[in-house]
């Protein structure tokens, strides 16, 4: 037996899931760039990666309610990994390498997570701040394996699946990063939409419930953290393998604190955040530093005050009212109501 | 008589002060017990101990003649006991659906289901849709749950734990706050749970408590003061001084 309400019911829980028409224009739009833009390829190949490490510091910020502020830790290993897998020919098809790269950079988020299960956001912060530093010093002593402060060169990568080399245009690199952060966009949302995504929102809104209705909450922030410390390593991997190049700048931390405004700028909690934040990011720092090559960061800091004062009760919803009219530009959603009007009745 | 609850001996201190003394409380299966005590008596204490929210200082927490004192919250819950509490303690972001839905997929053991779709489970959603009918949530289950009116918010506060489907249910003040035109909706969902749910009532309103309970233990300064019938226990006069008296003769 279905009655209307297990019928609407049905209907509500998967239209979460449903692709909602300005999503597949935006990524029509990030594929027709291989072909229009062919000149942009360099600053789109950072967007892309950028775009995916913002899009892994969501699962934290967004999803599972962890702020971190050393999220670089995982993206420094990632291209650490990947860079040496390259030099010393250990893996020499990139996207193998890419992918082992993101499992070091998993094991060492699984390894960190226990860090920061405790404690409160502050305590979070600093945790993550510390292991970040760790890393950094660990790479620059290490000077045999990495090259230290002058960072690890020599990289000579090969042709991606045995046929696509890396241009020095970025043709090739952008086409790359971008299928790699699709089809991990893809993972992403298919995990946010899951019931383990679900549980996730319900442990950042409320962990002690979480815990009464059967959710094990630590085990869960585990997992969660662990696949973010994969998304960002790929990320690393992307960066290292499009430049030839790692240094010690992959974990400052200036990175994982323009990641965190990557992401605040985008929006948190709803996937497309980081990618967004990614463009208008890039995009403005590439405008603005023609345009006053010392001073750009000022404008940077100007727009997150105006943004903070938008969005008015907190930074993160600030992008609240340009997603209901996203909802609004949905020409699905008027024969979705005149459905539910008609189980109704 | 089975016992589905009992504690032994249960402390618990936070620093010098005793907010649970020696409590050996016993529940029956199937029961319609109430706790019931002035404020600050230790009520919510007894049940964050019971829950695992607290650890005890020492003593014994049976369930179904399990010992569940060292059980982190999640594990109690799976083994079939589920609370809820005096202030809402609901996700503001997720809708009574979503809310109700990871309830009922959790208790299936489909958390961790990641590479699936949350609502591409018709036998769940069927589940799903009788515990909101039944609660009243139908109308508004597509509302963020931030935004419900208090009634509602308190309705699906009891409905998440309903929707674990418990074998032992501790219910911390459920009608707090309820202005009294909603309070029926509380009430008459409390009075419709099936019979074979023992029932721990935590409740300050002593219409709820004698409308509803079948034996009634009192807690005074955290120890248990009396149990027995309803009848003999509002007879009691240590019970009337406690709850009448207090103040007339200092404790």
């Amino acid at each position: 037996m279905t009655s209307p309400l297990i019928r609407r019911a049905t209907e509500s829980m998967l239209s979460r899931a449903r692709w909602h028409p300005l999503e597949i224009i935006f990524w029509a739009g990030a594929f027709a760039a291989i072909w229009l833009l062919p000149t942009r390829h360099l600053i789109l190949t950072e967007i892309a990666w950028l775009a995916l490490f913002a899009l892994s510091l969501d699962f934290l910020v967004g999803y599972a309610g962890i702020i971190s502020l050393g999220h670089a830790a995982f993206f420094g290993v990632g291209a650490y990994a990947a860079a040496l897998l390259a030099k010393h020919e250990l893996i020499n098809e990139p996207v193998l390498a890419l992918f082992a790269a993101g499992l070091v950079a998993m094991a060492l988020g699984f390894v960190t997570s226990f860090l920061v299960l405790r404690g409160s956001d502050l305590t979070r912060i600093m945790v993550s701040l510390g292991v970040a530093l760790i890393l950094r010093e660990l790479a620059n002593q290490f000077g045999w394996l990495t090259g230290g402060a002058d960072g690890l060169q020599g990289v000579t990568m090969q042709p991606i699946l045995g046929t696509f080399r890396f241009d020095m245009f970025g043709h090739n690199g952008y086409a790359y990063c971008l299928v790699v952060l699709f089809v991990l966009f893809l993972v992403a949302r298919q995990i946010a939409n899951s019931p383990f995504g679900l549980s996730l929102v319900a442990i950042k809104n409320n962990p002690l419930r979480a815990a009464a209705i059967g959710i094990p909450v630590d085990r869960r922030l585990i997992v969660i953290y662990s696949i973010a410390a994969f998304y960002a390593g790929i990320a690393g991997g992307l960066l290292a393998q499009t430049t030839s190049f790692a240094s010690l700048d992959v974990f400052s931390f200036d990175r994982s604190a323009d990641l965190l405004l990557v992401l605040i700028i985008g929006g948190v909690g709803y996937l497309y955040g980081g990618l967004i934040g990614a463009i208008l990011f890039k995009v403005m720092q590439d405008y603005l530093s023609v345009l006053t090559p010392q001073y750009w960061p000022f404008w940077i800091g100007a727009l997150l005050v105006a943004m903070v004062l938008i969005g008015r009760d907190r930074i993160t919803g600030w992008t609240t009212p340009f997603r209901k009219l996203a909802a609004k530009l949905d020409w699905r959603a008027a024969r979705r109501d005149a459905a539910a009007a008609e189980d109704r009745r | 008589m089975t016992l589905a609850l009992e504690t032994i001996g249960l402390v618990k201190q936070f620093g010098g002060l005793t907010a649970t003394n020696d409590v050996s409380l016993k529940v029956e299966a199937g029961a319609r017990h109430a706790l019931i005590g002035p404020n600050g008596a230790g009520k919510t204490t007894l049940i964050n101990l019971l829950s695992g929210v607290l650890k005890p200082t020492s003593g014994r927490i049976l369930l179904e003649g399990d010992d569940i004192t060292g059980l982190p919250q999640h594990t109690r819950v799976h083994r079939g006991m589920v609370r809820t509490f005096q202030i809402n303690q609901l996700f503001g972001d997720l809708t009574p659906l979503e809310t109700v839905g990871l309830a009922v997929s959790e208790r299936n053991g489909d958390g961790m289901d990641w590479w699936r779709m949350a609502g591409s489970k018709p036998s769940l959603l069927e589940e799903i849709a009788s515990v909101l009918e039944r609660f009243k949530l139908a109308d508004v289950m597509n509302e963020r749950t931030a935004i419900l009116p208090y009634g509602k918010q308190r309705l699906l506060e009891i409905a998440v734990a309903i929707a674990a489907k418990p074998r032992v249910l501790l219910l911390d003040e459920p009608a707090a706050g309820v202005p009294e035109g909603e309070r029926h909706e509380i009430l008459a969902s409390i009075a419709a749970l099936p019979k074979d749910v023992t029932v721990l009532l935590i409740e300050h309103d002593m219409d709820i408590v004698f409308s509803f309970a079948e034996k009634i233990s009192v807690l005074v300064n955290g120890g248990l003061f009396v149990e027995g019938l309803p009848g003999d226990v509002a007879k009691d006069p240590r019970v009337k001084a406690v709850y009448l008296g207090e103040e007339v003769h200092g404790q």
